[in-house]
């Protein structure tokens, strides 16, 4: 079954008349008769640049925008006219926007969820003790949101938009602003009510370990129109999603070249920091390690993750030539 | 017999508890609007006083005691009806954060008015009743006279608060066209508490400016309430009174369900 399913959807933003000439408005083509569907139980990652049309397609499928043209259905409803019994199956969370109660305590913003997807008394206890279990909500439930941490928040963001058991969970940004353990929990909560319950995920971020760990499929928008559809390998086929591990080394060292499965980069302090390539498809980490501690004394090492941006630069640089 | 659902699972319900308590998490706002509240209240009821005496102790049907009345009854309603008229909806509008509301299965209109309508209410309690004590104190302050007046009062009150914030309600929900509406909030603070009697009561106004006063909802919001918990009107005139701000909340409410609906659409929630 279709999930979400889009037919050339447009939305076109006009700006106010030109001071000059009344008639003539500026235009700007946020998403672009783009085709899309995504079935039941996927993990969908959604990527793309700041302004390449991601936040304004998931107005449109939630129905919280109008599309300027073309056809939309989020699980098979019509997001606009049928806006309450779509609310009632999916769970929404934009990263920068809050659905909590601000003066209230955490737990009474989950009963009043409740209450408005129609839970009964014991389904809420339930459903509240396993999400507050999982998240480990616990020590802050009495706390008004207004207190909470950052992380905190988050946590109980998205408890809030799966209260109601949706079929649907799209995530906006979830984890911005996150620090690595927080983004870890968060990331691995997901996981898990993805596989128990068969939840269908899409969600749009700006990092790269949201996407390789949460994400089946990756769809890559660049001016409202898909760049790139498939699976986080071909991702990596197609712009090499390498990592780079960077080693700071006893003594004074030459240029790590020729090392298996790893790329040198470049070499910092006449060799004493040296960084190298590798693609995790085709070696590890502890590999290339093992492979530099042959030749050196390893004193510290760190890995860095491509950039999101890089990867879309690079599928735009592909699709546009 | 069968058991009544608990009013625990009904959302609008829960909106208005929610409205209510959070109102509560701001002691000392609440207090200062209390302080406020009292001068004012000092300084209108001198010179309200001051008018009934210079026209030989009655003025447009009011004596001393009703007069002051009407200005300690009013400045117990001022916390709990809105003639500042901006409102939660402008903000969350302007900010995109109303995209959270029309994401929940429920009313947008309802969920928005009970929220600041619980606010009101709370208001009441540390705002109402005292304003109420101090004019008791400090004048000869007109009591209900009776039973019937205090309940008709009380459900008269009710519906003000009402009237008030849904039609608060309808007025932001021009923000969905214009984004940026603090104009049309600075002409309803104008506008609202003038004709609704925050001044003056608005028997006193030339007939012309009263007919025009009784063409608004704003006389519902507070003149009315005042009129009817006061004893100044009773019987067929509280009934009359209480038809009227009906009237006026059904009206006011249908504005604001027919521009939501329309303004919906036209919805282009700011940001990311």
């Amino acid at each position: 079954m279709n999930v979400i399913k889009a037919e050339g959807l447009t939305r076109v933003f006009t700006g106010r008349p030109d001071r000059k000439n009344r008639l003539r408005r500026s235009r700007h083509v946020a998403v672009d008769h783009l085709d899309l569907s995504v079935e039941a139980g996927e993990s969908v990652g959604y990527i793309g640049a700041n302004g390449a049309g991601k936040s304004t397609t998931i107005k449109m499928l939630v129905g919280i925008l109008v599309p300027t043209s073309g056809a939309v259905t989020t699980v098979g409803l019509h997001p606009l006219k049928q806006r309450r019994a779509l609310a009632r199956r999916i769970g929404v969370v934009f990263g920068q926007r809050s659905q909590l109660w601000w003066d209230l305590p955490v737990r009474e913003s989950f009963s009043i969820l409740s209450a408005i997807h129609g839970l009964s008394a014991a389904d809420e206890r339930t459903r509240t003790a396993e999400l507050v279990d999982m998240l480990e909500m616990g020590e802050f439930l009495a706390t008004p949101v207004r207190q909470l941490s950052l992380g905190q928040r988050m946590r109980a963001e998205v408890t809030a938009a799966l209260l109601h058991r949706p079929e649907l969970l799209i995530l906006d940004e979830p984890t911005i602003g996150l620090d690595v353990l927080s983004k870890q929990r968060l990331r691995e909560f997901l996981v898990t009510q993805r596989r128990e319950h068969g939840t269908t995920l899409l969600l749009t971020t700006h990092d790269m370990g949201d996407v390789e760990r949460l994400c089946d499929r990756i769809l890559v928008v660049d001016h409202g129109r898909l760049a790139f559809d498939g699976t986080l390998d071909g991702l990596a086929r197609t712009v090499g999603a390498r990592r780079e591990l960077v080693v700071d080394l006893a003594t004074a060292t030459g240029d790590l070249v020729d090392l298996d499965g790893a790329e040198h980069v470049r070499s910092e302090s006449d060799g004493l920091r040296q960084r190298l390539a590798f693609d995790p498809q085709r070696t590890t980490a502890a590999r290339v390690l093992a492979a530099v501690s042959e030749r050196a004394e390893v004193l510290d090492l760190s890995i860095t993750e491509p950039d999101i941006e890089d990867v879309v630069r690079e599928i735009y640089r592909a699709t546009r030539r | 017999m069968r058991q009544l659902p608990s009013p625990s699972r009904n959302p609008y319900w829960r909106f208005l508890v929610a409205g209510f308590r959070g109102q509560s998490a701001y002691p000392l706002a609440t207090l200062a609007g209390l302080v406020a509240n009292a001068t004012f209240g000092l300084l209108k009821g001198g010179i309200m006083g001051a008018a009934v005496e210079s026209s030989g102790g009655e003025l447009a049907g009011y004596s001393a005691a009703t007069m002051a009345a009407f200005v300690w009854l009013g400045q117990g309603m001022l916390g709990s009806v809105n003639f500042w008229g901006g409102s939660d909806l402008q903000t969350r509008i302007k900010s995109g954060d109303v995209a959270v509301d029309f994401l929940r299965p429920v009313s947008v209109q309802a969920a928005n008015v009970l929220t600041d309508v619980g606010k009101g209410l709370f208001a009441l309690l540390p705002r109402g009743l005292p304003s109420v004590v101090i004019g008791v104190l400090v004048s000869s302050m007109a009591l209900p006279p009776d039973a019937a007046a205090y309940g008709l009062g009380l459900l008269s009150l009710l519906i003000g608060i009402t009237v008030s914030h849904a039609t608060v309600y309808a007025v932001a929900t021009s923000g969905f066209w214009l984004v940026e509406t603090r104009g049309i909030s600075v002409l309803y603070m104008a506008v609202s508490g003038f004709f609704a009697g925050l001044f003056t009561p608005i028997y006193l106004f030339p007939d012309w400016l009263l007919t025009l006063a009784l063409l608004t909802p704003f006389p519902s919001m507070m003149q009315f309430p005042i009129d009817v918990i006061s004893g100044q009107v009773t019987g067929a005139g509280a009934a009359q009174h209480l038809g009227v701000q009906l009237v006026w909340l059904a009206v006011v409410l249908a504005v604001g369900h027919l521009t939501t609906r329309a303004g919906r659409r036209r919805l282009e929630v700011q940001g990311g």
